[in-house]
């Protein structure tokens, strides 16, 4: 078991969207080298979790901590650390793949062009990193989401549905990258509805309503 | 490797130079609206030199007004449509200084662009070309600090339908001042008398917004953020 002080902490957190309360004093704690893969049926607060943890949303109660300091106070070097993708891509759709890459990642830390080149190449985006992304298949822009997490070289992913609209050997990319993430020491956070083939340290979280 | 606060900065405003130029429609239609207001009036009132004369300033002005605020809804809706809002507010930068970033490049593209077509239009409504050089600067100092103004009213509007109705009912009313004396620094400029007055006025707004609006159009997205 790890401790609190290293991994992320979610601790009694308690959110309502509107008159709904999604999260009842929810806890949870993912340490390095685990990944925590979260399903449930729709609606049950999963997006909500992911989007508590990346501080996006401030949970009513409850604290979420990152290496034992709480993720509001120390936000920049939270964000710095962690990397999320949002169920939708988030790319726009007027710029090539490889500048909506450079300004996202640019953001977080310094990249030559040549190194999100080679990113795009790992998750199979290569060939269309000049394409603007409007011209994309639902698949092709997932890939350009996954390799801007990668190029991002965070160590947490929160990552909210990533295998949607990829196909057989997208799936098979995403695991590969999931499992050296997590067996390189990092931590992870996955929304996702089918059972992970993966052959690392996987807990599984069933949210229900 | 981390990337400092001017960096990000200068990365945000190419990335919405770039994004705006790979619109140019988006980018002309208000200079097109405020060319084709201002040209209306010369051609309904074109027997009557000295009343063309005495409401330009109040034409230009109010023409220049109602054409910011047509790019004031974009400024951050496409962005929290696509998702890459909440890509910006997670990098590590600071929101007000995205903020900052967004509104300057924002500015570029929308006020130095209208302050640069001015003269044109100022040619048509009869303007004596000694008023140029204040008519210029006034509507460069009112069209920024509509600029923020209008970062208020878009981040507050993001999640809204019909967002950009409500956006000119916030808006308006907090720049009639700049109509006000923006009109008479260059209603003045053109009878040759000294400006100043409005003038100074017109940078003590512009002053005051670019110092506190950043601050209220972070807090407003990061309400609707949520």
């Amino acid at each position: 078991m790890n401790s609190a002080a290293d991994g992320l902490c979610v601790e009694k957190v308690h959110v309502w969207r509107g008159e709904r309360h999604v999260l009842k004093g929810l806890s949870l704690k993912v340490g390095p080298r685990e990944l925590l893969h979260i399903s449930g049926p729709n609606g049950t607060g999963k997006t909500t979790l992911l989007r508590v943890a990346s501080g996006l949303l401030r949970p009513e109660q409850g604290t979420v901590t990152w290496m034992g300091r709480p993720i509001s106070s120390s936000s920049s070097q939270y964000q710095a650390a962690m990397a999320y993708s949002s169920h939708e891509p988030a790319l726009k759709s007027d710029l090539t793949a490889l500048e909506n890459l450079r300004f996202a990642v640019g953001l977080k830390r310094r990249v030559t062009l040549q190194e999100l080149r080679t990113v795009l190449d790992c998750t199979g985006a290569g060939p269309i990193a000049d394409l603007p992304t409007r011209v994309l298949s639902a698949g092709q822009r997932r890939r350009v989401a996954l390799a801007r997490v990668l190029a991002m070289r965070a160590t947490l992913w929160l990552l909210d549905e990533p295998y949607s609209n990829l196909d057989a050997s997208g799936i098979e990319l995403l695991s590969g990258l999931l499992q050296a993430h997590v067996e390189g020491g990092g931590v992870a956070l996955v929304v996702a509805h089918h059972a992970l083939a993966l052959d690392c340290n996987v807990r599984r979280l069933e949210l229900n309503s | 490797m981390t990337v400092g606060a001017w960096e990000a900065f200068v990365l945000i405003v190419r990335r919405e130079l770039v994004l705006s130029f790979r619109r140019p429609e988006q980018l002309l239609q208000p200079l097109v609206f405020f060319l084709i207001v201002t040209t209306l009036f010369p051609l309904g009132l074109s027997l009557q030199l000295s009343l063309l004369r005495d409401i330009s300033p109040g034409v230009l002005w109010t023409a220049a007004l109602l054409s910011s605020l047509l790019s004031l809804d974009a400024l951050f809706k496409s962005d929290a449509d696509d998702g890459t809002l909440e890509q910006l507010s997670l990098s590590g930068q600071s929101l007000t200084l995205i903020v900052v970033a967004k509104t300057c490049a924002h500015w570029l593209v929308s006020g130095a662009a209208l302050v640069v077509v001015s003269p044109i239009v100022a040619t048509a409504l009869g303007i004596p070309v000694a008023a140029f050089a204040t008519m210029m600067l006034s509507l460069a100092l009112g069209t920024l600090t509509l600029s923020w103004l209008g970062a208020i009213g878009a981040g507050l509007t993001i999640g809204l339908r019909r967002g950009n109705v409500l956006l000119s009912l916030i808006v308006l009313p907090l720049a009639t001042p700049l109509l006000i004396f923006g009109a008479a620094a260059t209603e003045r400029a053109i009878s040759g008398s000294s400006a100043v007055g409005a003038m100074y006025f017109l940078a003590s707004v512009c002053v005051f917004t670019c110092t506190l609006a950043p601050l209220a159009a972070t807090a407003a997205l990061r309400i609707t953020l949520e």
